[in-house]
């Protein structure tokens, strides 16, 4: 029996998670203001000339003080085309993980709530997913989105083939999640009560099952995020992703991995340490999210 | 008796939550007990009193920043040590036998009865298999239990939850203690398994000399079990003595109160007498917010407002692949509710009265049978009137409100949805009164619902409820996760509701001694079954059938005492 009011000790930020934080913050800022902050625009075909391509970085003998991190094949300033990647690979993720979660999040409220032959055929229809590895569905809707759409690899397409390939791979995670959590939730006596009112369907599960079962939501969301941009940047180094004159993180790496035999290291370093920076701080920032919302971790340490 | 060693004795206890802040909480204050062996000494109080807090403190299982702060426990003549809980010689399991409120949580699920049982025995008097098992068969013919060579095979779930119990009573015993801390022993049972073993512990108590420190908040069992009563409040000692003498004619004001506000069962009251109990602006609230309600409900008396018929719930029958009997969660229910009365359905768990309320809120689809409200037919698909027509309020005050939504919008909710906020008022001003008219402040609709302690939760969901200007509102054990001083003030207010508005309220309880002091005619229940119905006066006073009559005498009571000013 709890006696009286005990203030439960809220789990403190350990440091590592904060520096994770304060990096990943630090890149999606970066990425996110990257026309106001990068030397140039490296989209723009004037902005580079194939007279500085495969440059050193401005510190290495023969840099250019023009190009902090050197040039890539094309003689594009690296550190611009690493910012504007990011930030095209951030959008990929943020939406990738937008996609799943309202799918899986419809479908999971919908299945826990419904039950019965619902629940059954979208929990099947998970599975479904779930057996087909992640890479593979997501080339085979990036092979028939560009099979339909004539100019798929368009600046305007290519991201947006990309978010549905990605996307369709990850809303089973939140599907099963939200099913178990509205299932608990759907039990309770003011989900009940609510239902004796008669309240429609959709007031009944977005109004107020829905604000329930949000915290494991935005915690997948993080740890999702993640893997969407690795996803991203493994499709855009197999040659489906972005198209190389709007490259990402992953063309970048794809790009600089012909060249990292021949001594030109650079091309691929850098925008690798981008990425793997980025993964690691949003896994740490959202494995500390995880133990912090979860209510039986909660007090035990 | 004097020259017994006291089978507990603890002098000045006090115990201590350390807060944040450097300040602490003090959950027990300088509290003296002394329990001689064979005794049974009831430690009662009302939630936040602090009495587990003493069971957990003698068995050294405190919480962990609670500490024990100052004073001594000493048990069969052996001091404990306060700093570790633990003392030469005293072991918990050997010296001191627990037994915890939930029978299936304090048992190993993957463990048979035997292997329960024959672990302590194994590890605290380091017998061999053989003997453990007969020692282990003899504790379980101590504590009754039927077939018991059979039973050592089985499996916690394979038990009844009396048996469950019995089970960790020959645990706790399985060393021979001085002493048995029992902490809500029998809460989570039916009346009728309560009584048994009610009777089993009073038994071991005398037979083998053993101390029991019974932490309970029900009088009744107090009264039915205990030599001696100690009374806490906030952590310390109101009053201490003979039960008899303590329950028949309390001195201190709040355990008066607390014995005034438990329900009776010899004879019915008007109101539950709590102090603080009227109060002027919740009752104009009420007239004002719910008294042209009832204008339209029409006249109240005689007439039926709700009819059920040969009502049935079936479960596991029809489906394709369906194995074993098809269970009757309700078997044929009829009986009719009259405009403006309180009525009752009791029965213990698994009698079918939720499935009961379920139905006739729509939550359930019955199997079979008819039910029709003010003459119209209710069916699974409800006219938004007739939604706004039947609401509910619920046992669990914590799951019955939505902890994302603050109190003002959730009671507002109704009012929307139905369109009532045109009779001059806007939903805003509704929902406040409807606050007051149930006894809160206003400004309660502003907070969420985690704010509010278990009691002002339900007055919320009440008000919820009652947003709909509802007819008939069912009541679904709505008081029994409340303390007993809480509950008279819920019941005396769904009283006035009644009273002030013509509110029809089906209320449903296992509570006996509560539904004869709320309800005008009662229906009893089992197995699915209504079994008798009538006149509330008329069934309690002669009950007709044989089940109603059994549940009734088991009903542990106050009223063989004196009864105490009222």
């Amino acid at each position: 029996m709890k006696t009286g009011t005990i203030r439960r000790k809220r789990l403190p930020m350990p440091p590592y998670v904060m520096a994770a934080a304060l990096v990943g913050l630090a890149i999606i800022l970066a990425a996110i203001l990257s026309p106001l902050i990068s030397p140039v625009d490296p989209t723009d075909n004037a902005s580079f000339n194939l007279i500085d391509a495969e440059l050193p970085p401005s510190w290495l003998e023969g840099g250019d003080p023009r190009y902090l991190l050197g040039t890539d094949n094309q003689g594009r300033d690296l550190l611009s085309a690493i910012l504007y990647g990011a930030r095209i690979s951030i959008l990929i993720g943020a939406g990738a993980v937008l996609l799943a979660a309202t799918i899986g999040v419809s479908l999971g409220l919908l299945a826990g709530y419904l039950g019965g032959w619902v629940d059954a055929l979208v929990m099947r229809i998970a599975d479904v997913f779930l057996s087909l590895p992640t890479i593979l569905l997501a080339l085979l809707v990036a092979g028939i989105a560009r099979a339909v759409i004539p100019d798929a690899d368009s600046v305007f397409w290519a991201p947006i083939i990309l978010i549905a390939a990605i996307g369709i791979n990850e809303w089973v995670q939140y599907a099963r999640t939200v099913r178990a959590a509205t299932m608990v939730e759907a039990s309770r006596d003011y989900v009940r009560a609510v239902r004796i009112m008669g309240l429609p369907m959709p007031s009944i599960l977005f109004r107020h099952i829905l604000p329930n079962v949000i915290g494991p939501i935005l915690v997948i969301s993080t740890i999702n995020l993640a893997a969407a941009v690795l996803t991203e940047a493994t499709l855009s180094f197999l040659g489906v992703g972005m198209p190389p004159d709007y490259p990402s993180l992953g063309t970048l790496i794809r790009i600089g991995n012909e060249y990292a035999f021949s001594g030109i290291w650079w091309i691929t370093v850098f925008p690798a340490v981008t990425l793997v920076s980025l993964v690691l701080a949003t896994n740490i920032t959202g494995d500390w999210l995880r133990d912090r919302f979860n209510p039986k971790l909660r007090g035990s340490k | 008796m004097t020259a017994s060693v006291p089978a507990l004795d603890i002098r000045n206890l006090r115990v201590e939550y350390p807060l944040p802040d450097s300040d602490s909480f003090v959950a027990v204050k300088d509290l003296s007990l002394h329990i001689a062996p064979g005794e049974i000494h009831a430690l009662v109080g009302e939630s936040g009193a602090g009495k587990s807090t003493v069971g957990n403190a003698i068995m050294g299982l405190l919480d962990r920043p609670g500490r024990i702060a100052a004073g001594s426990i000493s048990v069969a003549g052996k001091a404990v040590d306060i700093t570790t809980g633990r003392a030469q010689g005293i072991r918990q399991g050997r010296d001191i036998g627990a037994i915890f409120q939930d029978p299936m949580t304090s048992l190993n699920p993957l463990f048979t009865v035997e292997s329960q049982l024959s672990e302590t025995l194994r590890f605290h008097l380091g017998l061999d298999r053989g003997k453990a098992r007969a020692r282990a068969l003899e504790l379980l013919r101590a504590v009754e239990i039927p077939d018991p060579e059979r039973r050592l095979k089985h499996f916690p779930h394979q038990l009844s939850g009396g048996q469950r119990q019995r089970v960790v009573i020959a645990a706790a015993l399985s060393c021979d203690p001085d002493l048995l801390v029992a902490d809500e022993p029998t809460t989570a049972l039916d009346v009728s398994v309560q009584a048994t073993i009610l009777e089993l512990l009073r038994k071991l108590a005398s037979e083998r000399k053993l101390g029991v420190l019974l932490v309970t908040h029900n009088m009744g069992v107090v009264a039915q079990i205990a030599d001696t009563v100690t009374i806490m409040q906030n952590g310390e000692m109101v009053e201490s003595g003979p039960t008899r003498e303590v329950l028949s004619q309390p001195r201190a004001p709040y355990a008066r109160a607390l014995i005034g506000a438990v329900p009776r069962m010899d004879r019915r009251l008007p109101r539950f007498p709590v102090p603080g109990d009227h109060d002027q602006a919740e009752s104009e609230a009420q007239t004002k917010v719910l008294g042209d309600a009832k204008r339209d409900t029409g006249p109240a008396g005689t007439d039926d407002l709700l009819r059920v018929e040969d009502l049935s719930v079936v479960y596991g029958a029809g489906r394709l692949f369906g194995r074993g009997e098809p269970f009757k969660a309700l078997d044929g229910a009829s009986f009719s509710v009259r405009r403006g009365e309180i009525f009752g359905i009791v029965g213990e768990s698994g009698s079918g009265k939720s499935t009961l309320a379920g139905c006739i809120a729509g939550l359930i689809k019955p199997t079979k049978g008819s039910m029709a409200f003010d003459g119209q037919s209710l069916g699974e698909r409800r006219s938004k009137a007739m939604h706004r027509a039947v609401q509910m309020i619920f046992q669990d005050p914590y799951s019955s409100l939505n902890t994302r939504m603050r109190v003002g919008p959730a009671i507002q909710e109704p009012i929307d949805f139905f369109g009532l906020a045109d009779r001059g008022r806007s939903a805003t001003e509704d929902a406040k009164l409807l606050l007051q008219a149930v006894g809160l402040p206003v400004d309660a609709a502003s907070r969420f619902p985690h704010a509010f302690s278990g009691g002002q939760r339900q007055r919320v969901s009440i008000a919820r409820a009652l947003a709909s200007r509802p007819q008939l509102l069912i009541c679904d054990e709505p008081t029994s996760a409340l303390d007993v001083s809480v509950q008279a003030r819920v019941l005396n207010l769904l009283k006035d509701l009644r009273d002030r508005t013509g509110l029809t309220i089906l209320f449903i309880s296992h509570d006996l001694s509560v539904v004869r002091q709320m309800c005008d005619r009662v229906a009893v229940m089992k197995n699915g079954r209504i079994v008798e119905l009538g006149d509330a006066e008329a069934l309690f006073d002669a009950p007709q059938d044989a089940y109603t009559r059994e549940l009734i005498s088991l009903i542990p009571t106050l009223d063989h005492l004196a009864a105490p000013a009222a």
